[in-house]
């Protein structure tokens, strides 16, 4: 294993600190742990919280600022922050309007936010939630429903910038709902991470091997086969999303989110399969995000996540935002 | 009868019985989750056992016992066991605040509030191939012995054949919920960790209870 790491057990802690450091004029670390705020506390709009396992970054904290999350609340490695942490968040950034607790639908992060939701609401603080579940790999027949991927950067950014509208708490959840009904993701996995505390592989996965619809944390996928080009990959990727949401004559952002060991420039390639298939579609593209957005360490892959624009939520969508991350 | 000395040995049984077995844990784990819930739950339990001096100096309130241990659960597990074992204590710890000794009757009653805590927040119930497939079992066994008039030796011992029945039970279907229900038909023939988890704890149960003869 090689990593630039120190102790390993101190690992999520580091993580938080060097991203504080950063932009400390837009995040503030509570003392003794790696929950984080906005330096500006609002006062009477919706507070957003997210969490996440830590090695996503730069999500959750990326995400953290004006526009977009008042707190976002790391767990450990590939873990759901705990109930305890993510009060603290939530005690911090709420306000009369209420606090909107966005949720990657894995049932450790369902399970820690309903029990911080439910002690929220023993302390009087009005709380609701809304649940990203975007997976196209997973069955939305289940259960548990589908799997949460990084389509919830979408979610955030548009509830974000309702929120700062100064719109009650369930006009802001209902608007990430809305946003959430029309947005769909599939990943690609090719290379494993590398887990910190033991060195091992995440999963395994044959030297020419790729899986389409793996989980950020080596969940299986729909399909193993061997590596395919950018464009066949892309090709079977969004079939599976057009094959369960009908997109056709929407206009769409595209997030292409890089896992973590993808190189931008393969991003890139990327983006033109992915503008040449949708425009024989008929599907009208209006903005593309591309980059490490939420990452599993470096592990080597992609996701395309597709979400549907109406006039409302394209002016969300443009609307100011400036964290660490996303600036406009 | 018991006091706080039978609720620290008990705490003591259970945590050694998980650290014993949490190399087994990860691998049930492994086959239909994500392999790590021994670790957690033996993180859990050595944190347990560095509380029990502190526990034991403390005014011995059963349910503040409980509650403690509730809160360990939330904050020291972590993933989807963390709350839903943290639930259950803490549900189990409400009709025990202000008690210094428990009986059968709290025992059982105890036993059905963490359940029904943990019900609540999996929004789950038998059959999904998780912890209630031991839980819902063992606590319908212990009422029924409690409602005959037997001791609590007695009533622990059903509620942990009860259980392991329960830990059985699971192999043959397959998981509704939890991560284990992407893989859908394939946890098939797999025995849920979550519900081997809880017999281990009633296992203890019993076994501190006879050891300590307690009625």
């Amino acid at each position: 294993m090689k990593k630039f790491i120190n102790e390993p057990g101190n690992l999520e802690m580091e993580t938080a600190r060097g991203m504080a450091l950063a932009k400390p004029h837009i995040l503030r670390q509570l003392p003794g742990c790696n929950v984080m705020v906005r330096q500006n506390k609002k006062t009477d709009r919706v507070a957003l919280v997210f969490g996440c396992g830590s090695g996503h970054e730069p999500a959750p904290n990326g995400y953290v600022g004006y526009g977009m999350l008042d707190a976002g609340i790391p767990g450990k490695l590939f873990s759901s922050p705990t109930p305890d942490m993510l009060l603290k968040g939530i005690k911090e950034v709420q306000n009369d309007a209420g606090v909107l607790c966005i949720i990657v639908n894995y049932t450790g992060d369902v399970l820690n936010f309903r029990m911080a939701m439910e002690m929220a609401q023993t302390e009087g603080i009005a709380v609701e939630s809304v649940i990203i579940a975007d997976d196209v790999a997973t069955q939305k027949t289940k259960s548990v429903g589908r799997r949460g991927l990084a389509g919830v950067l979408l979610v955030m950014k548009i509830a974000g910038a309702e929120a700062e509208m100064g719109s009650d708490l369930y006009r802001v959840k209902e608007v990430a709902e809305w946003a959430a009904s029309g947005l769909r993701t599939i990943g690609v996995a090719c290379r494993p991470c590398i887990i910190p505390s033991d060195g091992e592989p995440s999963f395994e996965l044959g030297e020419t091997e790729m899986e389409i619809g793996m989980g950020l944390h080596g969940e299986p996928g729909v399909l193993r086969c061997d590596m395919m080009s950018a464009k066949d990959t892309v090709h079977q990727m969004l079939d599976l999303i057009l094959l369960d949401c009908n997109y056709e004559n929407s206009e769409v952002v595209v997030l292409i989110n890089g896992l973590g060991g993808t190189p931008p420039m393969e991003l890139y390639v990327i983006n033109e399969c992915i503008h040449e298939y949708l425009s024989e579609q008929g599907i009208k593209i209006y903005d593309t995000m591309i980059g490490n957005f939420m990452t599993s360490l470096e592990m080597g892959g992609f996701s395309i996540s597709l979400m549907r624009l109406d006039p409302h939520l394209k002016a969300l969508y443009d609307a100011a935002a400036v964290t660490s991350i996303i600036r406009r | 009868m018991t006091g706080k000395e039978f609720m620290l040995a008990a705490l003591e049984a259970i945590s050694h019985s998980i650290i014993e077995h949490e190399e087994h844990l990860n691998h049930l784990d492994n086959a239909i989750g994500d392999g790590d819930h021994g670790t957690n739950m033996a993180r859990f339990s050595r944190i347990i056992l560095s509380d029990l001096p502190e526990l034991s100096a403390g005014n011995g309130d059963l349910g503040e016992i409980l509650h403690h241990i509730g809160m360990r659960c939330i904050t020291e597990i972590g993933g989807a066991a963390g709350p839903l074992f943290g639930k259950f204590f803490l549900q189990a710890s409400i009709s025990n605040i202000g008690n210094t000794s428990m009986d059968a009757a709290n025992w059982v009653l105890a036993f059905d509030d963490g359940t029904m805590g943990v019900s609540l927040i999996g929004r789950s119930t038998e059959g999904e191939k998780t912890m209630l497939d031991a839980l819902f079992p063992a606590v319908r066994a212990m009422q029924e012995k409690l409602e005959e008039g037997l001791s609590l030796p007695e009533i622990f011992l059903a509620g942990a054949t009860a259980a392991e029945n329960g830990v059985e039970f699971t192999k043959t279907i397959s998981a509704n919920k939890g991560r284990a229900a992407y893989i859908g038909q394939r946890s098939i023939g797999h025995q849920d960790p979550g519900a081997t988890t809880v017999m281990l704890m009633l296992q203890a149960l019993h076994k501190t209870a006879i050891e300590m003869n307690v009625k």
